[in-house]
């Protein structure tokens, strides 16, 4: 089966108003995909969802062998397992303030995972210089600038390995040449074991480097490739 | 005889001092504490606002005498002296000791009450605690600043027994009755008016020590008070005394001997030892060479501010750890109990908790004093502790915990790696200041006995009749137990602005 993730008639709704209405894509293995759209359609919201943060009201997730439903908090080991499909980098990045770069990106593998500390730093390092940041492992957060903050929360999501990355907004915070930067990286990251889903308001960005691109208009996805 | 604590006396003799600018010059301004009771001044059962007892009728005594009118005015008994010196009154009534430093200190009348010294014990230990040499290794209780206190100290290296100081003269006996301590020495006034009240306590006849109630002025009043011995030595010579002494019930055959001999113009010693040799007090030194005799005990009982302090603060933290914990991530019915833990110990004083512990509780669990006040303290700051946390958790950015989260850490390894390192760092500040004011805090342990630096300077300065000294002394050392705390918060603060890993 090539379908990594199929979301079918997600509904949502906050407080009585409508946030999702009746969602619906899916995305083949591999690949860069957009998720674009206007301001508010609910663009963040749909990785938050598909990463487990929310609940949904209607349709269903369906992520390799895993099925979320709606309604109330998924159960324990669906969770478990739905985190070691999905990262997510967020869009304000929300790195661990109190902990070095080298030790944002160790963190997980060696609590979560179980990775030994050594093995840990040298992936790590690894990722650091993939990501062109290696001399940034020992700075704090406070003291990386926005592409660099950007860049270790990416190394962060990649220590885990996920088979599905979601990024949200990757490109708000770059300027034009640096977002090619992010294309071509982004591009090199996605192939037949990862897939890479990101929400953008780039219309050029989404065209040069997006494999697919997926529209929220008026409540609904588009599909096109 | 029973004391205030130290800030509610220094509200109690501002309140006084306001009041006393109000008076009109042909009143004799006169202090007592009516906390002491009967027989001494107790509020008048028919007309609270009035006082009564054998202090309030020699008060008035002496105004006639000296053709004044007397006007009572509320001070603590351990602050009387100070609020003389000060001219918030000119005379202080209210069983005030015969003792060297207070002659020294203060310009003090004759006596006009001999006292004796008297060992309580419970019934069963009458045969077997006679004396204070039958005491050895034993505790024995008594109100702190008096002279029974003075001699319990020195018994402390003669006998090897255990002084314990209370703030008032009833829970000494309380106490006896309920073991936590084996014989208690107080005056026989005070003695014989619990051993009316409570069963199971025996008097000991034989006397440890004699001395006597004198009336306490300023030195600056020397003439009203030569006065004021005028009209006692006539009362003593018609009779009026003995009248008053015995409306009270306390006449004995010691008054008729004091009184010849004061009649007479004989000097009359402070304090006669019965038991004990060397003198009581520190009159006959210097003042530099009383003060440098107490230093050693300064710092035992800083010692004991500062270990109490230590302890109680680890505990408070621990606890106040576990009630945020459950305040953040427990269900509704824990979160409910847990804040209603935190309301109830922050909306009442620590005062009462302390006394709820360790008297109120007496009967279900016996606590011994230091761990009364190590849980009093312990539980009281627990709750401002866990109010602390409570906001630095809820102050880390929920961003990182979702990180933390699609990461596939469980919640427990998002607090304890994510969440509790930097709620921490945010409670470091507002810790600290807890724990500078938790060390003066500890200070109201005091009302359980516990001898700590506060208690110990105030039994230093009524011994000295000063407190200048002491309480120079006493700031001292808390400053050079709350500086390097705050030097050292800094330097943690600064480490942890570096990366930790």
């Amino acid at each position: 089966m090539n379908t990594i993730l199929e979301v079918r008639d997600l509904r949502l709704s906050r407080a009585g108003r409508p946030i999702l209405s009746g969602i619906t894509f899916s995305l083949s293995r591999g690949g860069v995909a957009a998720l674009m759209g206007p301001s508010g359609s609910g663009k963040t919201t749909v990785l938050r969802v598909i990463a487990g943060l929310e609940r949904f009201d209607g349709g269903t997730i369906v992520l390799d062998e895993l099925t979320l439903h709606a309604g109330a908090h998924h159960p324990r080991d669906v969770v478990k397992k739905l985190r070691r499909q999905v990262g997510l980098v967020f869009q304000f990045h929300h790195l661990f303030e109190h902990l070095s770069t080298l030790r944002n990106i160790t963190l997980a593998p060696t609590h979560v995972l179980g990775v030994p500390a050594g093995a840990a730093e040298r992936r790590a390092r690894e990722l650091l210089e993939a990501l062109g940041i290696e001399h940034r492992a020992s700075a704090l957060p406070r003291e990386l600038s926005g592409g660099e903050a950007q860049r270790v929360a990416i190394a962060r999501a990649l220590a885990v390995d996920p088979p599905l990355l979601m990024m949200d907004e990757p490109t708000a915070s770059l300027d034009p040449s640096r977002r090619n930067e992010l294309g071509e990286l982004l591009a090199r990251l996605s192939d037949q074991n990862r897939t890479i889903l990101l929400t953008t308001h780039d219309e050029d960005f989404a065209r040069r480097w997006a494999t697919t691109i997926l529209r929220i208009e008026s409540l609904i996805t588009h599909h096109s490739s | 005889m029973r004391r205030f604590p130290l800030s509610l006396g220094c509200f109690a003799i501002a309140l006084v001092f306001l009041g006393a600018r109000a008076s009109a010059t042909q009143e004799l301004k006169w202090a007592g504490d009516p906390e002491g009771g009967a027989p001494f001044v107790e509020a008048d059962p028919s007309d609270p606002n009035k006082v009564t007892g054998f202090d309030v009728e020699i008060a008035e005594l002496i105004a006639k005498g000296v053709s004044r009118s007397p006007r009572f005015l509320f001070v603590p008994y351990g602050s009387i002296d100070q609020a003389i010196q000060r001219g918030t009154a000119e005379i202080g009534l209210s069983g005030m000791e015969d003792t060297p430093a207070r002659r020294a200190a203060m310009a003090t009348t004759i006596p006009y009450y001999a006292f004796r010294e008297v060992l309580a014990v419970r019934d069963a230990d009458a045969g077997a605690l006679r004396r204070l040499s039958d005491l050895k290794g034993r505790r024995v209780g008594t109100l702190g600043g008096t002279i029974a206190y003075e001699i319990l100290l020195q018994a402390e290296r003669r006998h090897g027994l255990e002084a314990v100081s209370y703030d008032d003269d009833v829970h000494p006996y309380s106490d006896l009755l309920l073991g936590r301590v084996d014989a208690v020495l107080l005056d026989n006034v005070l003695a014989e008016r619990r051993r009316k009240s409570m069963s199971g306590i025996t008097v000991q006849p034989a006397p440890v020590a004699t001395s006597h109630y004198v009336g306490v002025l300023a030195p600056r009043n020397a003439s009203l008070r030569d006065a004021a011995n005028e009209v006692l030595r006539t009362a003593m010579r018609d009779g009026t005394l003995e009248r008053i002494f015995r409306k009270w019930g306390v006449w004995n055959d010691d008054q008729p001997a004091l009184y010849a001999k004061l009649i007479a113009r004989q000097p009359v010693p402070a304090v006669t030892l019965s038991e004990a040799d060397g003198s009581i007090g520190v009159a006959t030194l210097s003042r530099w060479q009383a003060s440098l005799r107490y230093v050693p005990s300064l710092i035992k009982a800083a010692g004991v501010t500062l270990v109490l302090s230590c302890l109680s603060m680890a505990f408070a933290v621990t606890l106040g750890v576990l009630i945020a914990s459950g305040r953040v991530y427990g269900t509704t019915l824990a979160r409910l109990a847990l804040t209603g833990y935190v309301e109830l110990m922050r909306g009442t004083p620590v005062l009462l908790q302390l006394f709820v512990i360790y008297y109120g509780l007496a009967a279900v669990i016996r606590l011994p004093a230091f761990a009364a006040a190590l849980l009093g303290l312990a539980l009281n700051y627990a709750a401002y502790e866990s109010e602390i946390y409570r906001g630095a958790l809820e102050a880390v950015p929920v961003g990182q915990l979702e990180a933390a989260r699609t990461l596939g850490f469980s919640e427990r390894q998002v607090l304890r790696l994510v969440r509790g390192p930097q709620a921490f760092r945010i409670a470091l500040a507002p810790m600290t200041n807890d724990f500078v004011a938790l060390l003066k805090d500890s200070s109201l342990v005091s009302v359980l006995t516990v001898v700590e630096l506060t208690k110990q300077t105030q039994i230093f300065a009524t011994n000295l009749g000063s407190w200048v000294i002491p309480g120079t002394m006493c700031a001292a050392i808390y400053l050079a137990m709350s500086l390097p705390l705050g030097a050292l918060a800094r330097r943690l603060e600064r480490r942890w602005r570096a990366p930790t890993g």
